[in-house]
């Protein structure tokens, strides 16, 4: 992990959610959050410290262990004029809901020829590294990205927690906001005030000349770091932040190919079916004649999340994969 | 107890035999192949529909089931509006793109038709969360069939609905049959949402039908409860479908005479003998079904004059904007 600090990271990822969701809050009435234990306890992961106490009960709701009743009824409220914010506490629970994010949310407008807008959000804790097991450590954002109809953010730093949640929350399109588990003690610069990152906008966080690594969330401070390892070796990788999946900025991509005519992506959920693969498929599309090199996609083994941290590190990506897979690309 | 007048008896009664009229039409454009896709008519069912909205006020919210022709019709969805939507036209309620089980009239509170059973209830509960939040005093109303009460979003929207002590009613038309299964055999209680409002701390009726006055009567006395902040209500609506399940559906596994007994019960029969006892003539009712059935007549003409689905449509709608794209 990138873990080269400066005195101006003095904000966590995880208390820049709550920062994120109360700026919202405070600049539109309409904004509700629901979930569980997210009120007075602050949520397990505490990225709802403070709301209650500056919100109160008629905008801060705990509700029931019950997904399927906090989605649906974000959505009928969003249906009906709020902006609600649900929490599903691991993003693993989104099955236990998954009607209301396969069928019903990113349908509702289509299928009613436009008649209905559903302006919600749904966070969710996402991703492995902390050693929770099989069903509390998936990177189930690809999940998402197989349903049309749903906006997907998914931001690495503080800052952009921060600017995407502002875009998601005022979004009038349904948002599945994935905060990942293993950043939340993550530090980094504070969001200016006013801060909004917009969607589908990729960031360069390096550039480089001769490879290019995407990335996303977890994937982006191990796609710096493995860059700095591989810059002492003479290879300058470019580092991209596709930070939403949708809209998916396939032309950042392809404009980074374009200088480095090589790519390797870097994505958690699992390599069957995983969001690389809609990368890399609109690469080979549009961009093949910009490649020099096959493409490689480092990504979570095609196995359930195994407990032990040694056996997990075995099937999730890792700086040395993503160095071994430039390596193989950079002598091809 | 709302005082129902001849007068708005008649008006009731007009409105079941457009929905009747609307479903025979529905099921005869099938039959000569200008409808497609399948339908789930709602023939027999018309009471509860329009029992429920005629206790209602203008901007209570409805959400129905993929047999919901007579909630939108009953919510102000026109007869030529539906048609033209099952028959794929440019002019249908949802622009053809929903279909006959997704029919909806967002702009009269009927927020739509949902056709994974049971998925409407804890929308149905979001919606009332809303009007709580926003004060106003409006009421949320989910139908839903015995079927749904066995599934899992059904245990939590009641739950939730009660804990947060919603205005919602949840009005279950249970008409015996789960698809081809009799609900009895697949269902721990006698009446399967009645009998399970009370582990929710919810109270519930269960309620005739086929008799709109029976209807419009609990259903305004749930709506009072509700917005006096008393929290939600379950109402099981006993019905009778008279088509099978769906369009494939003969309903060949119906006892005999069991049809035949409900339809002596149908709720046009019965609303009928309550407007004769009101003293009401029977050329004025006549006169009624005979406007309904020309609306109807006129419906089935205009969608049928009017041109196929837009083939731009395909790519509208996805998100707020109007449009589609999903990447740079």
């Amino acid at each position: 992990m990138a873990d080269v600090t400066t005195a101006q990271d003095v904000v966590t990822y995880r208390e820049s959610v709550a920062e994120g969701i109360a700026r919202e809050m405070r600049r539109d009435p309409s904004v509700v959050c629901l979930g569980e234990d997210i009120g007075a306890a602050g949520g397990v992961f505490k990225t709802t410290v403070g709301l209650f106490e500056e919100f109160g009960p008629e905008r801060v709701w705990d509700t029931p262990i019950s997904e399927q009743a906090i989605v649906g009824a974000a959505m009928g409220a969003a249906m009906t004029g709020m902006r609600p914010v649900a929490e599903i506490m691991f993003s693993d629970f989104l099955a236990c809901c998954w009607d209301y994010l396969a069928n019903e949310i990113p349908k509702v407008r289509y299928m009613t020829g436009g008649q209905v807008t559903v302006p919600l959000v749904i966070r969710t804790a996402n991703g492995g590294g902390l050693g929770f097991g099989a069903q509390h450590s998936q990177s189930v954002e690809n999940w998402a990205l197989t349903v049309p109809g749903l906006k997907i953010a998914a931001p690495s730093t503080p800052a952009d927690v921060v600017g995407l949640m502002a875009s998601a929350i005022r979004s009038d399109d349904p948002v599945v906001f994935f905060e990942h588990k293993g950043l939340f003690a993550s530090k980094g610069r504070p969001a200016p005030d006013g801060h909004v990152v917009p969607f589908g906008e990729a960031a360069v966080l390096r550039q480089g000349a001769d490879v290019t690594l995407v990335a996303l969330a977890s994937t982006v401070p191990l796609a710096l770091t493995a860059a700095d390892r591989l810059a002492a070796e003479g290879i300058e990788a470019e580092v991209l932040d596709l930070r939403c999946l949708i809209p998916l900025d396939v032309t950042a991509v392809l404009r980074s190919v374009e200088r480095t005519s090589r790519l390797v992506v870097v994505e958690e959920n699992p390599y069957q079916g995983g969001w690389g693969g809609t990368v890399v498929s609109v690469v080979a599309d549009e961009g093949f004649e910009l490649l020099d090199a096959p493409v490689k996609r480092v990504a979570g083994a095609n196995v359930p999340l195994p407990f032990a941290d040694a056996l997990e590190d075995q099937v999730i990506p890792t700086v040395d994969k993503v160095v071994d897979a430039v390596r193989s690309l950079a002598t091809y | 107890m709302t005082e129902t007048t001849a007068t708005d008896l008649l008006a009731l009664h007009e409105t079941m035999t457009l929905i009747r009229r609307t479903e025979k039409a529905a099921h005869d454009l099938f039959l000569s192949g200008l409808v497609k896709g399948t339908t789930h008519l709602a023939a027999g069912h018309e009471a509860v529909a329009v029992g429920t909205r005629s206790a209602l006020q203008d901007g209570d919210y409805a959400f129905a089931t993929y047999r919901g022709h007579h909630h939108a019709i009953a919510w102000g969805a026109t007869p030529e509006e539906c048609l033209a939507e099952f028959m794929q036209r440019s002019t249908g309620l949802n622009k053809a793109k929903g279909g006959s089980m997704h029919l909806t009239k967002a702009e009269a509170g009927m927020l739509g038709s949902y056709a994974i059973v049971g998925a409407h209830l804890p929308i149905a509960v979001g919606a009332a969360w809303s009007a709580r939040l926003r004060k106003t005093d409006q009421v949320s109303v989910a139908f839903f069939g015995d079927g749904a009460t066995n599934i899992g979003a059904f245990h939590e929207a009641l739950n939730l609905a009660s804990v947060w002590k919603l205005p919602v009613l949840f009005v279950c038309e249970n008409n015996f049959y789960m698809e081809y299964t009799p609900i009895a055999s697949v269902t721990g209680v006698g009446n399967p949402a009645a009998d399970r409002a009370p582990s929710y701390g919810i109270p519930a009726e269960v309620i005739d039908g086929n008799d709109v006055v029976a209807v419009r009567d609990a259903v305004a006395r749930a709506a009072g409860r509700a917005r006096a902040g008393d929290g939600p209500t379950v109402l099981e609506a006993q019905t009778y479908r008279h088509y099978g399940h769906s369009r494939t559906d003969p309903a060949k596994y119906r006892p005999d005479g069991e049809l035949e007994r409900w339809l002596e019960r149908d709720p046009l029969t019965v609303s009928a003998g309550r407007l004769r006892e009101a003293g009401t003539s029977d050329d004025d009712i006549k006169a009624a079904e005979d406007r309904a059935a020309a609306v109807v007549d006129q419906a089935v003409a205009g969608a049928k004059a009017a041109p196929q689905a837009d083939l731009s449509e395909a790519f509208t709608d996805v998100w707020a904007d109007g449009g589609a794209a999903w990447r740079t």
